[in-house]
C-alpha cells in the first residue's frame, strides 16, 4: 500500500471521561469556539461570550464578566446534575477563573478536564485583527498569552484530572475527542452476581462460602487457593475490607486477586485496603485496627506478591455501577447523588460512609444512617458496619455480618435476593464495640438523629410529582392535589404500612341514546368492542362501599411483615384510606363506629383458612378488593343528612302543594299544568326515597355487615392483575362458602360483545337486576389487565371496568326529578373524557403500588404510588360520573 | 317550596288587594333558577288564603351559579354532589325569602292604594310553611318569631318514617298565628327564613345581605336574638367551589365538613361559640381557654428559649389560623417563626390574617408558613430552638403517635418542645358536654393527667429529653385544670 503523501499529523486522541466538565483554555483568537463546535454538541458548549451577551446585550462587555460567569455556572450546574458532559468555552487563562470551574466540577462530583490551545501569540493577534467585533489591543493578547504560559505547569495541581495541550494549528486539526467510559461504569455487566461482605482475612470461611455458592476453588502446587471458578455465568463481587484483623489476609488477597484477574470476580476497596495501600507505598500510617497482622503476614510473602497486592489495592475503583444501573456496590454504601460520579468525597463516602465527624463512646466514628434516607432506584449493597442480620432498608442492604468478630460471612445472590451465609469458625478478633451490639445501646441520647425506614419523608409525597408506571407511562400528580391529599392522608388514613393500595375511580358507560335513560349496557359493550375487547364479564354492582381488606394469617405475621403498632391482624379501609371501623383501642370515641374491624378481620382470615387459600397462594397475608355492605355503615351521615333530608322535605312540601292546587282548581283557577308537574314531582320524591332505602339496614357489630370480595390484589411476592376475573370470583365463591353470612358472592355473567344474542341476554339480566332495586353492574374485560391498540401517546390500556348504573339508583346522584324529559335532555350533555383518563391513571398507579409491594420495594416507593391515587382522586371531575 | 298566608277577618278577600294578587287567577313570576306561582286555594268572606309555590329547577340552579362564576372554578367539576341533590327545591329557605321579596315587593313596603287602612294596621294572620329548614329546631323558631308577636306551632318532621331510628330531620312544619301588619309579616319571613335555614352554602348573592338586613329595619334592632340573627348572615359567605379535601370526602361518600374541617367556618367562630348562644352547642367556652393556652405557651417560651437566646427559631406545629404565630411575631427575641399546618386552607387563612403580602420586608423574613404533616419526617423542621404542639396530639390516631414522636422528637429535635392537650378529667366540669363525650368531634382521644404524663415520660426517656408539667386554666383540686401542658427540654 502506498504511503499517503500528506503533511498532516497523525490523528491525536484526546480522552475525555463521558461525564466531565471540559475547561477550554486559550487566549483570544486561539480558536476555542471553532474547536468546541467541531468536537462537541451545540448544547454541550457554554461560551462566556454568549453569557455576556445574555446579561449585557454585548458579548465583549468585560464589565459583565462576573454576572456572565454566574449564568455559565448555573447552566453548567444544571447540566452536570443531569449527568451531561459540559464544555466551558472561555479564555480561562487566569487561575481564579479555572478555580471556580474546578470547584463547580467538584460540587457535582464530576472530573474537571483541561484542553489547552497554546498557539503562538502572533497567530492569535493576527486572527483577532481580522475580526471587526474584536477591538482588543495586541497588549491584551500578549497579557493573556503570558498568563497561559505561566499556568501550564500548575494545571495538575489545580485539580484537573486530564490535561490535553495542543500547540499548533496542525495538532488542533488532527485532534479527535474520544469519550471514555467512567471507571465505575460496569452497567454492561448484568450478572447474576454473588455479592460478598467484609472478609477481613477469614480465608477458610471465604472458601467455605464460595463452595456453598457453587464455586470451585483452584489451588496452586503448595495447595494455596489462587482462584475460584463460578457456576455458569455468575460473577463474585467483593465489597472490600478483605484484609486486616483476621488470620490470613494474605491468603484472602491471593484468592480474590486471582479471581479478579481471571475475570471471575469484581471488587471495590474498603477502608482497610485504602490504608494498606498507603502503608505499602511507604507512607506514614497509624498501624492499628488489625493492620499490623496483615503487614506481618505480608512480610512473610515474597516481594513480587507484595507488589501485586499494592497494585491490586491501588487499582480498585471506589464503587461500581452494575446491571444497567440497577445495582451499585460500594464498601460503605453510596447515596444516590454520588452514584456513577467521581470526586474525593464520593470516594470517601464509598470507603467510610456518611460520618458526622463525631466519635462514640468506644472512640469509633459516628455514622449517619444514610440508608434510611435512601430514595434511589438502584439497589445498593455494601458492608463496613457489622450487623447481626442483614436487613433491607429502602432497597439497600449491608452484608457485613461480622465474620471476624465471630459472626458470619454473608453473600447475597443477585438478582435472586437470596442470602447465603457461613458461620465464623471462632472469634478471630475482639471488637472495640460489642458485637452483636447489646440491646438498648443503640439509641442512647448521644446517638444521631436516626430515622426508622418505616417513617416516611414529606418529600416522598409533597409537591408536583411524576410517577413512572409500568402500564401507563408517566403519571403526573399536581402540587395542589398532593396538598389536599396530604391532609386527608395524615389526618384520616390508616397507617401507611397497611395502605398498600387504593382503588381507582371508575368511568360510567357513555351516555345512552335511549330517551328515558342516562346509562344502558349497550354503550358499555360497544365501548369495549371499539377497543377490540370481546370477552367481558358483567358483575353485579353491590350496594355498599368499596373496601380494601388486608388480612394476615396470624398476629405474628402482621407484626413481623407490617410492624404497625395497633395490634391488629390487618386493616380494612375505604377508597380514600380511612379505616372502616375504629381500631377499638384507647378511650372510646363517642362518634366512632363500633370496634368491628377485629371481628371482621378474624372472620375473613378464618374463612381464608377454611378455604385453604393461605397454602394455595403460599402467603401469610392477602390483600382483597371488596365491597362492604350496607352502604349505611360508612355513609350513614351522608344518607341521613343529605338523602333522607331531601326526601323528608320533599314529602312534607309536595303533597301539601298538590292538595292546595286541587282546592284552587276546584275554585276554578287554571292550575292544570302546575298541578300535573307538582304531582309528578311528588311521585319522584317517593321513588327517590325508595332508592336510598335499599342502602340502609341495621347493623349491630358484625351482625348485618356483608362483604363481597371480587379480586385478589396481592399476596407476599405476588400480584394477580393478569389472572382473569373468573379465577378471582372463583376464589371469592370459595370464601363465601367458607364464611357464610359474612362473605357474599358476586352475581355475574360472561358476555361476548361481538355476539348480539349474548349482548341481548346481558341487557335483560341488567334490566332485571335494576328493576329489583339493584344499583347496576360493572363490565370488565374478562382477562383482567387488558392492553389495547397503541394510542398516539404510545400506550394503550383498556378501562379496567365500566359501570352501568340503574335508572332508579341514579335518582340519588342526579336528583329526584332527573327522569323528567326536560331534565334528562339537559343532563345528557356530560363529558366523560376526563373521568376516563383519570380512571386509567389511577388504575395504573394502583397496579404500580401492587407491583412495588410484590417486588419488596421500600415503603416510600409503595406509598408514593398510593398517595398518587389519592391525590388524583382530588382532581375536579364531575362528581356525578 | 311552599308558603301560605291567610287573612281571617272579613272581608278576607281583601288579602288580594293587600298582596296585589288577584284571588281567582294563577299568577307566575320568573325568579332565579325557577318560577314562583301565586294562587288561592280558598277565598271566602271569613278566610282567604294565598299560596306561594316556588318551582325550582335544580339543574338551572347549579348552572346559574356556574355562570355567575361565584365559585371561581367554572365547570360542573367545581361543585360538590350536595349541590345537585339537595333540599332547595322543597324546603323554605333563603330562596323563598328572595322570591317573597320579588313577588310581594309592593306589599312588603306597606303600600296599598285600594285598602290603605288595612295595610297600615295589624291584622289577624295565619302563615303556614309545611317544610321549613331550621337549624336549631322548634325552640329556635319560637325564639326568633315569638318576640315579633307570633304564636308559633312547630312540629319536627321525621327523617324517614320507615327508619324511625334515624330520628327527626332539620325541617319543621310551622304554623304562625298573630295580629301583625301584613308588611311586617312579610319582612319577618324575608329576614328570618335564611337565618333559620342557616345553610352552609349561601344561595343568595352577597349583595342580598344588605337588602335583607335593611328589611329588618325597626324590629331587628330591638330583637332579643339580634346578635344571632346578624351573625348567621355573616357566617356563610363561603365560596361554592369545593376544595380538594372536600372532593376527597365526597368520593368517599362523606360529608365535606367531616374532613375539610381544619379551619373553623368563620374567623369569628371562637367569639360566638360561647355557650347559650347557639342552641344545642356542646362546645365549652372556647375563647377564654384558647387565649389562656396561648398565653401559657408564650410564658413558657419566654421563661426558657426566649430568655436564653436573642435570636430563637420557633415553630408552631399545627398553627391553624396562626394566632400564636402573630403573638410570636411581637416577641423581640424570636428571630424566625415557622407556622406549620397540614391544611393548606389553614395556611392561606393565616397568610391573610397576618397580611403577609403587605408585611415590611424585615418582618416578613421572620415568618415562614409551611405545609407539612407530623407523621412524615421533614428536614425543614431541623435546627429549631423550640416547637409548640398546641392542641395537636389529640387529633392524631393513637397508633400514629409513634410517627409523630419520630418526626418531632427523633428527626427535628428542637431544643424545647411544648405540648398542650385537653385534660379529660376536667370534662365533667363542662355542663354542656355529655358524659363520656369529647370536646371536639375530631379528637381521637382525650387523656387524663396520668395518661398524658405516661406518654410524655415515655417520649422523654426514649428521645433524650427532660419533661415537666404545668396546668393551664384554673387547677381544680378534684379534676385538675382544663388543659395540661408539658415542656420537653433536650438533655
Amino acid at each position: 500500500m502506498p504511503e499517503p503523501a500528506s503533511t498532516e499529523s497523525e490523528p491525536r486522541e484526546l480522552g475525555i471521561p463521558e461525564l466531565s466538565l471540559v475547561v477550554l483554555i486559550g487566549v483570544s483568537g486561539s480558536g476555542k469556539t471553532t474547536f468546541a463546535r467541531q468536537h462537541f454538541g451545540p448544547f454541550e458548549v457554554i461560551s462566556s461570550d454568549f453569557c455576556r451577551g445574555l446579561v449585557a446585550d454585548n458579548e465583549n462587555d468585560q464589565a459583565a464578566t462576573a454576572d456572565a460567569f454566574d449564568v455559565l455556572a448555573y447552566i453548567a450546574g444544571k447540566r452536570l446534575a443531569a449527568r451531561r458532559l459540559t464544555v466551558a468555552d472561555a479564555t480561562n487563562v487566569q487561575p481564579f477563573a479555572r478555580k471556580q470551574l474546578v470547584e463547580l466540577a467538584r460540587a457535582h462530583d464530576v472530573l474537571p478536564v483541561a484542553i489547552v490551545l497554546d498557539l503562538p501569540e502572533n497567530l492569535c493577534t493576527q486572527r483577532n485583527s481580522g475580526r471587526p467585533d474584536r477591538t482588543f489591543a495586541s497588549s491584551v493578547i500578549h497579557r493573556q498569552h503570558d498568563q497561559l504560559r505561566r499556568s501550564l505547569r500548575g494545571l495538575n495541581r489545580e485539580g484537573f484530572r486530564k490535561i490535553h495541550v495542543l500547540r499548533t494549528p496542525a495538532e488542533i486539526e488532527a485532534a479527535v475527542v474520544v469519550r471514555e467510559r467512567l471507571l465505575t461504569d460496569y452497567r454492561d455487566r448484568t450478572g447474576p452476581f454473588d455479592v460478598i461482605g467484609d472478609v477481613h482475612g477469614c480465608r477458610t470461611e471465604l472458601e467455605a462460602l464460595l463452595a456453598k455458592l457453587g464455586y470451585r476453588v483452584i489451588r496452586d502446587a503448595p495447595g494455596r487457593a489462587v482462584d475460584a471458578v463460578p457456576p455458569e455465568g455468575r460473577t463474585a463481587v467483593f465489597l472490600g475490607d478483605l484484609v486486616d484483623r483476621g488470620p490470613d489476609s494474605a491468603g484472602v488477597l491471593r484468592l480474590v486477586m486471582g479471581m479478579v484477574a481471571a475475570g471471575h470476580a469484581l471488587a471495590v476497596p474498603g477502608n482497610h485496603e485504602n490504608k494498606l495501600t498507603r502503608a505499602l507505598s511507604g507512607r506514614n500510617v497509624q498501624i492499628s485496627h488489625g493492620l499490623a497482622e496483615t503487614l506481618s503476614q505480608l512480610a512473610a510473602e515474597d516481594e513480587a506478591f507484595r507488589k501485586d497486592v499494592a497494585a491490586f489495592c491501588h487499582g480498585l475503583v471506589s464503587h461500581l455501577v452494575l446491571d444497567a444501573g440497577h445495582l451499585v456496590v460500594a464498601h460503605a454504601g453510596l447515596k444516590e447523588a454520588y452514584q456513577g460520579r467521581a470526586s474525593g468525597r464520593v470516594r470517601s463516602f464509598a470507603l467510610y460512609g456518611d460520618t458526622t465527624g463525631e466519635t462514640d463512646e468506644f472512640g469509633l466514628p459516628v455514622r449517619y444512617p444514610w440508608a434510611n434516607d435512601y430514595r434511589g432506584r438502584a439497589m445498593v449493597l455494601y458492608g463496613h458496619t457489622p450487623t447481626p442480620d442483614p436487613e433491607w432498608v429502602n432497597n439497600t442492604m449491608c452484608l457485613d455480618t461480622g465474620c471476624v468478630f465471630g459472626g458470619r460471612l454473608t453473600a447475597l445472590r443477585y438478582p435472586e435476593k437470596e442470602i447465603v451465609t457461613v458461620p465464623a469458625e471462632r472469634v478471630w478478633y475482639e471488637p472495640a464495640r460489642p458485637f452483636p451490639p447489646s440491646a438498648g445501646a443503640a439509641a442512647g441520647p448521644a446517638a444521631p438523629a436516626r430515622r426508622d425506614p418505616g417513617v416516611l419523608d414529606i418529600t416522598d409525597v409533597l409537591g408536583k410529582r411524576v410517577i413512572e408506571t409500568a402500564y401507563h407511562g408517566r403519571v403526573t400528580v399536581r402540587e395542589e392535589n398532593a396538598a389536599g391529599a396530604l391532609e386527608v392522608m395524615s389526618r384520616f388514613a390508616v397507617d401507611p404500612r397497611w395502605l398498600l393500595y387504593l382503588p381507582p375511580t371508575m368511568a360510567p358507560a357513555p351516555t345512552s341514546g335511549r330517551p328515558d335513560l342516562l346509562e344502558h349496557p349497550a354503550e358499555a359493550f360497544a365501548a369495549y368492542r371499539a377497543d377490540g375487547v370481546t370477552d367481558v364479564l358483567c358483575e353485579e354492582k353491590h350496594m355498599g362501599s368499596r373496601a380494601v381488606l388486608l388480612a394476615c394469617r396470624d398476629d405474628e405475621t402482621a407484626r413481623a411483615r407490617f410492624g404497625v403498632p395497633d395490634g391488629m391482624p390487618g386493616a380494612v379501609y375505604t377508597r380514600t384510606g380511612r379505616p372502616f371501623f375504629g381500631p377499638g383501642r384507647g378511650p372510646a370515641r363517642e362518634q366512632s363506629p363500633p370496634a368491628t374491624a377485629r371481628p371482621l378481620l378474624d372472620a375473613v382470615r378464618a374463612g381464608i383458612g377454611r378455604a385453604g387459600l393461605w397454602d394455595e397462594l403460599g402467603t401469610g397475608w392477602i390483600l382483597l378488593d371488596c365491597e362492604l355492605m350496607p352502604w349505611s355503615v360508612k355513609a350513614g351521615d351522608l344518607l341521613r343528612h343529605q338523602y333522607a333530608a331531601v326526601g323528608a322535605a320533599a314529602r312534607a312540601a309536595l303533597p301539601e302543594a298538590v292538595r292546595l292546587l286541587g282546592e284552587a282548581a276546584a275554585r276554578g283557577a287554571d292550575v292544570t299544568a302546575l298541578g300535573g308537574r307538582t304531582t309528578a314531582r311528588a311521585a319522584n320524591a317517593e321513588a327517590f326515597t325508595a332508592a336510598y332505602r335499599h342502602y340502609c339496614w341495621p347493623v349491630d357489630g358484625l351482625d348485618g355487615v356483608r362483604l363481597a370480595p371480587f379480586q385478589v390484589l396481592a399476596t407476599e411476592g405476588a400480584v394477580y392483575h393478569e389472572r382473569d376475573h373468573g379465577w378471582h370470583l372463583g376464589l371469592a365463591d370459595r370464601l363465601a362458602d367458607a364464611a357464610p353470612g359474612l362473605v357474599t358472592v358476586t352475581r355475574r355473567r360472561r358476555v361476548d360483545t361481538s355476539d348480539p344474542d349474548s349482548v341481548a341476554a346481558a341487557i335483560a339480566w341488567w334490566e332485571a337486576l335494576t328493576a329489583a332495586g339493584g344499583e347496576g353492574m360493572v363490565v370488565k374485560p374478562y382477562a383482567n389487565l387488558t392492553r389495547t391498540a397503541l394510542t398516539r401517546e404510545g400506550r394503550g390500556l383498556a378501562q379496567p371496568g365500566i359501570k352501568v348504573r340503574g335508572r332508579e339508583y341514579l335518582r340519588i346522584i342526579y336528583g329526584p326529578d332527573y327522569t323528567e324529559p326536560a331534565n334528562l335532555a339537559r343532563l345528557r350533555d356530560r363529558s366523560l373524557g376526563r373521568k376516563r383518563s383519570l380512571a386509567l391513571r389511577e388504575y395504573a398507579l394502583g397496579l404500580e403500588a401492587l407491583d412495588r409491594t410484590a417486588r419488596g420495594d421500600p415503603l416510600w416507593r409503595i406509598h408514593e404510588a398510593v398517595f398518587g391515587v389519592l391525590a388524583l382522586e382530588s382532581e375536579p371531575v364531575d362528581p356525578r360520573l | 317550596m311552599l308558603l301560605t298566608i291567610t287573612l281571617t277577618e272579613p272581608p278576607a278577600t281583601d288579602l288580594g288587594y293587600l298582596l296585589h294578587k288577584h284571588p281567582d287567577r294563577l299568577q307566575s313570576f320568573a325568579v332565579s333558577a325557577g318560577q314562583a306561582h301565586v294562587f288561592y286555594p280558598e277565598a271566602g268572606e271569613e278566610r282567604c288564603t294565598a299560596a306561594l309555590l316556588l318551582e325550582i329547577d335544580p339543574i338551572a340552579l347549579v348552572r346559574g351559579h356556574r355562570r355567575s362564576g361565584s365559585g371561581g372554578g367554572g365547570g360542573p367539576e367545581a361543585f360538590s354532589l350536595a349541590e345537585y341533590v339537595n333540599d332547595r327545591p322543597y324546603a323554605a329557605s333563603s330562596m323563598l325569602a328572595v322570591a317573597l321579596g320579588k313577588v310581594f315587593r309592593t306589599a312588603m313596603t306597606g303600600r296599598c292604594d285600594a285598602r290603605p287602612d288595612l295595610a297600615a294596621r295589624a291584622l289577624p294572620l295565619e302563615i303556614s310553611i309545611p317544610a321549613l329548614s331550621c337549624h336549631g329546631g322548634a325552640d329556635l323558631a319560637g325564639r326568633l318569631l315569638g318576640p315579633l308577636g307570633w304564636d308559633v306551632q312547630a312540629t319536627r318532621i321525621p327523617l324517614d318514617p320507615e327508619l324511625p331510628e334515624w330520628g327527626d330531620s332539620r325541617y319543621l312544619t310551622v304554623r304562625l298565628a298573630g295580629q301583625v301588619r301584613l308588611a311586617d309579616a312579610l319582612s319577618h319571613l324575608y329576614v328570618l327564613l335564611p337565618v333559620l335555614d342557616d345553610s352552609k352554602h349561601y344561595w343568595v348573592d352577597t349583595g342580598e345581605i344588605d337588602k335583607l338586613l335593611r328589611a329588618g329595619g325597626d324590629w331587628l334592632a330591638a330583637h332579643p336574638e339580634r346578635d344571632l340573627i346578624t351573625h348567621r348572615y355573616l357566617a356563610h359567605q363561603r365560596t361554592l367551589a369545593a376544595s380538594a379535601v372536600a372532593r376527597l370526602a365526597e368520593v368517599d361518600d362523606t360529608e365535606p365538613e367531616a374532613l375539610d374541617n381544619a379551619v373553623p367556618e368563620t374567623p369569628d367562630e371562637a367569639a360566638i361559640a360561647a355557650p347559650g348562644i347557639v342552641a344545642g352547642s356542646t362546645a365549652p367556652p372556647r375563647s377564654p381557654l384558647a387565649q389562656q393556652r396561648r398565653d401559657a405557651v408564650l410564658t413558657v417560651l419566654r421563661d426558657t428559649v426566649l430568655r436564653e437566646s436573642s435570636a430563637a427559631r420557633v415553630a408552631d406545629l399545627g398553627c391553624g389560623e396562626g394566632r400564636l404565630v402573630s403573638m410570636l411575631l411581637r416577641e423581640p427575641s424570636v428571630a424566625g417563626i415557622l407556622g406549620v399546618d397540614v391544611s393548606h386552607r389553614a395556611l392561606e387563612r393565616t397568610a391573610r390574617r397576618l397580611h403577609l403580602d403587605a408585611m415590611p420586608e424585615r418582618q416578613r423574613e421572620r415568618v415562614d408558613l409551611l405545609q407539612s404533616s407530623l407523621t412524615y419526617a421533614d428536614a425543614r423542621l431541623a435546627g429549631l430552638d423550640a416547637a409548640v404542639l398546641m392542641e395537636v396530639i389529640e387529633h392524631v390516631d393513637p397508633p400514629r403517635l409513634g410517627a409523630l414522636e419520630q418526626t418531632v422528637f427523633g428527626a427535628a429535635r428542637p431544643g424545647t418542645v411544648v405540648v398542650t392537650t385537653p385534660n379529660a378529667e376536667h370534662n365533667v366540669r363542662f355542663p354542656d358536654l355529655r358524659p363520656g363525650a369529647m370536646r371536639h368531634p375530631d379528637h381521637r382521644f382525650e387523656w387524663t393527667r396520668p395518661q398524658f404524663r405516661d406518654w410524655a415520660a415515655g417520649v422523654a426517656g426514649r428521645r433524650g429529653y427532660q419533661v415537666r408539667f404545668l396546668p393551664i386554666g384554673a387547677d381544680d383540686p378534684e379534676v385538675g385544670p382544663p388543659t395540661q401542658l408539658a415542656v420537653f427540654t433536650r438533655a
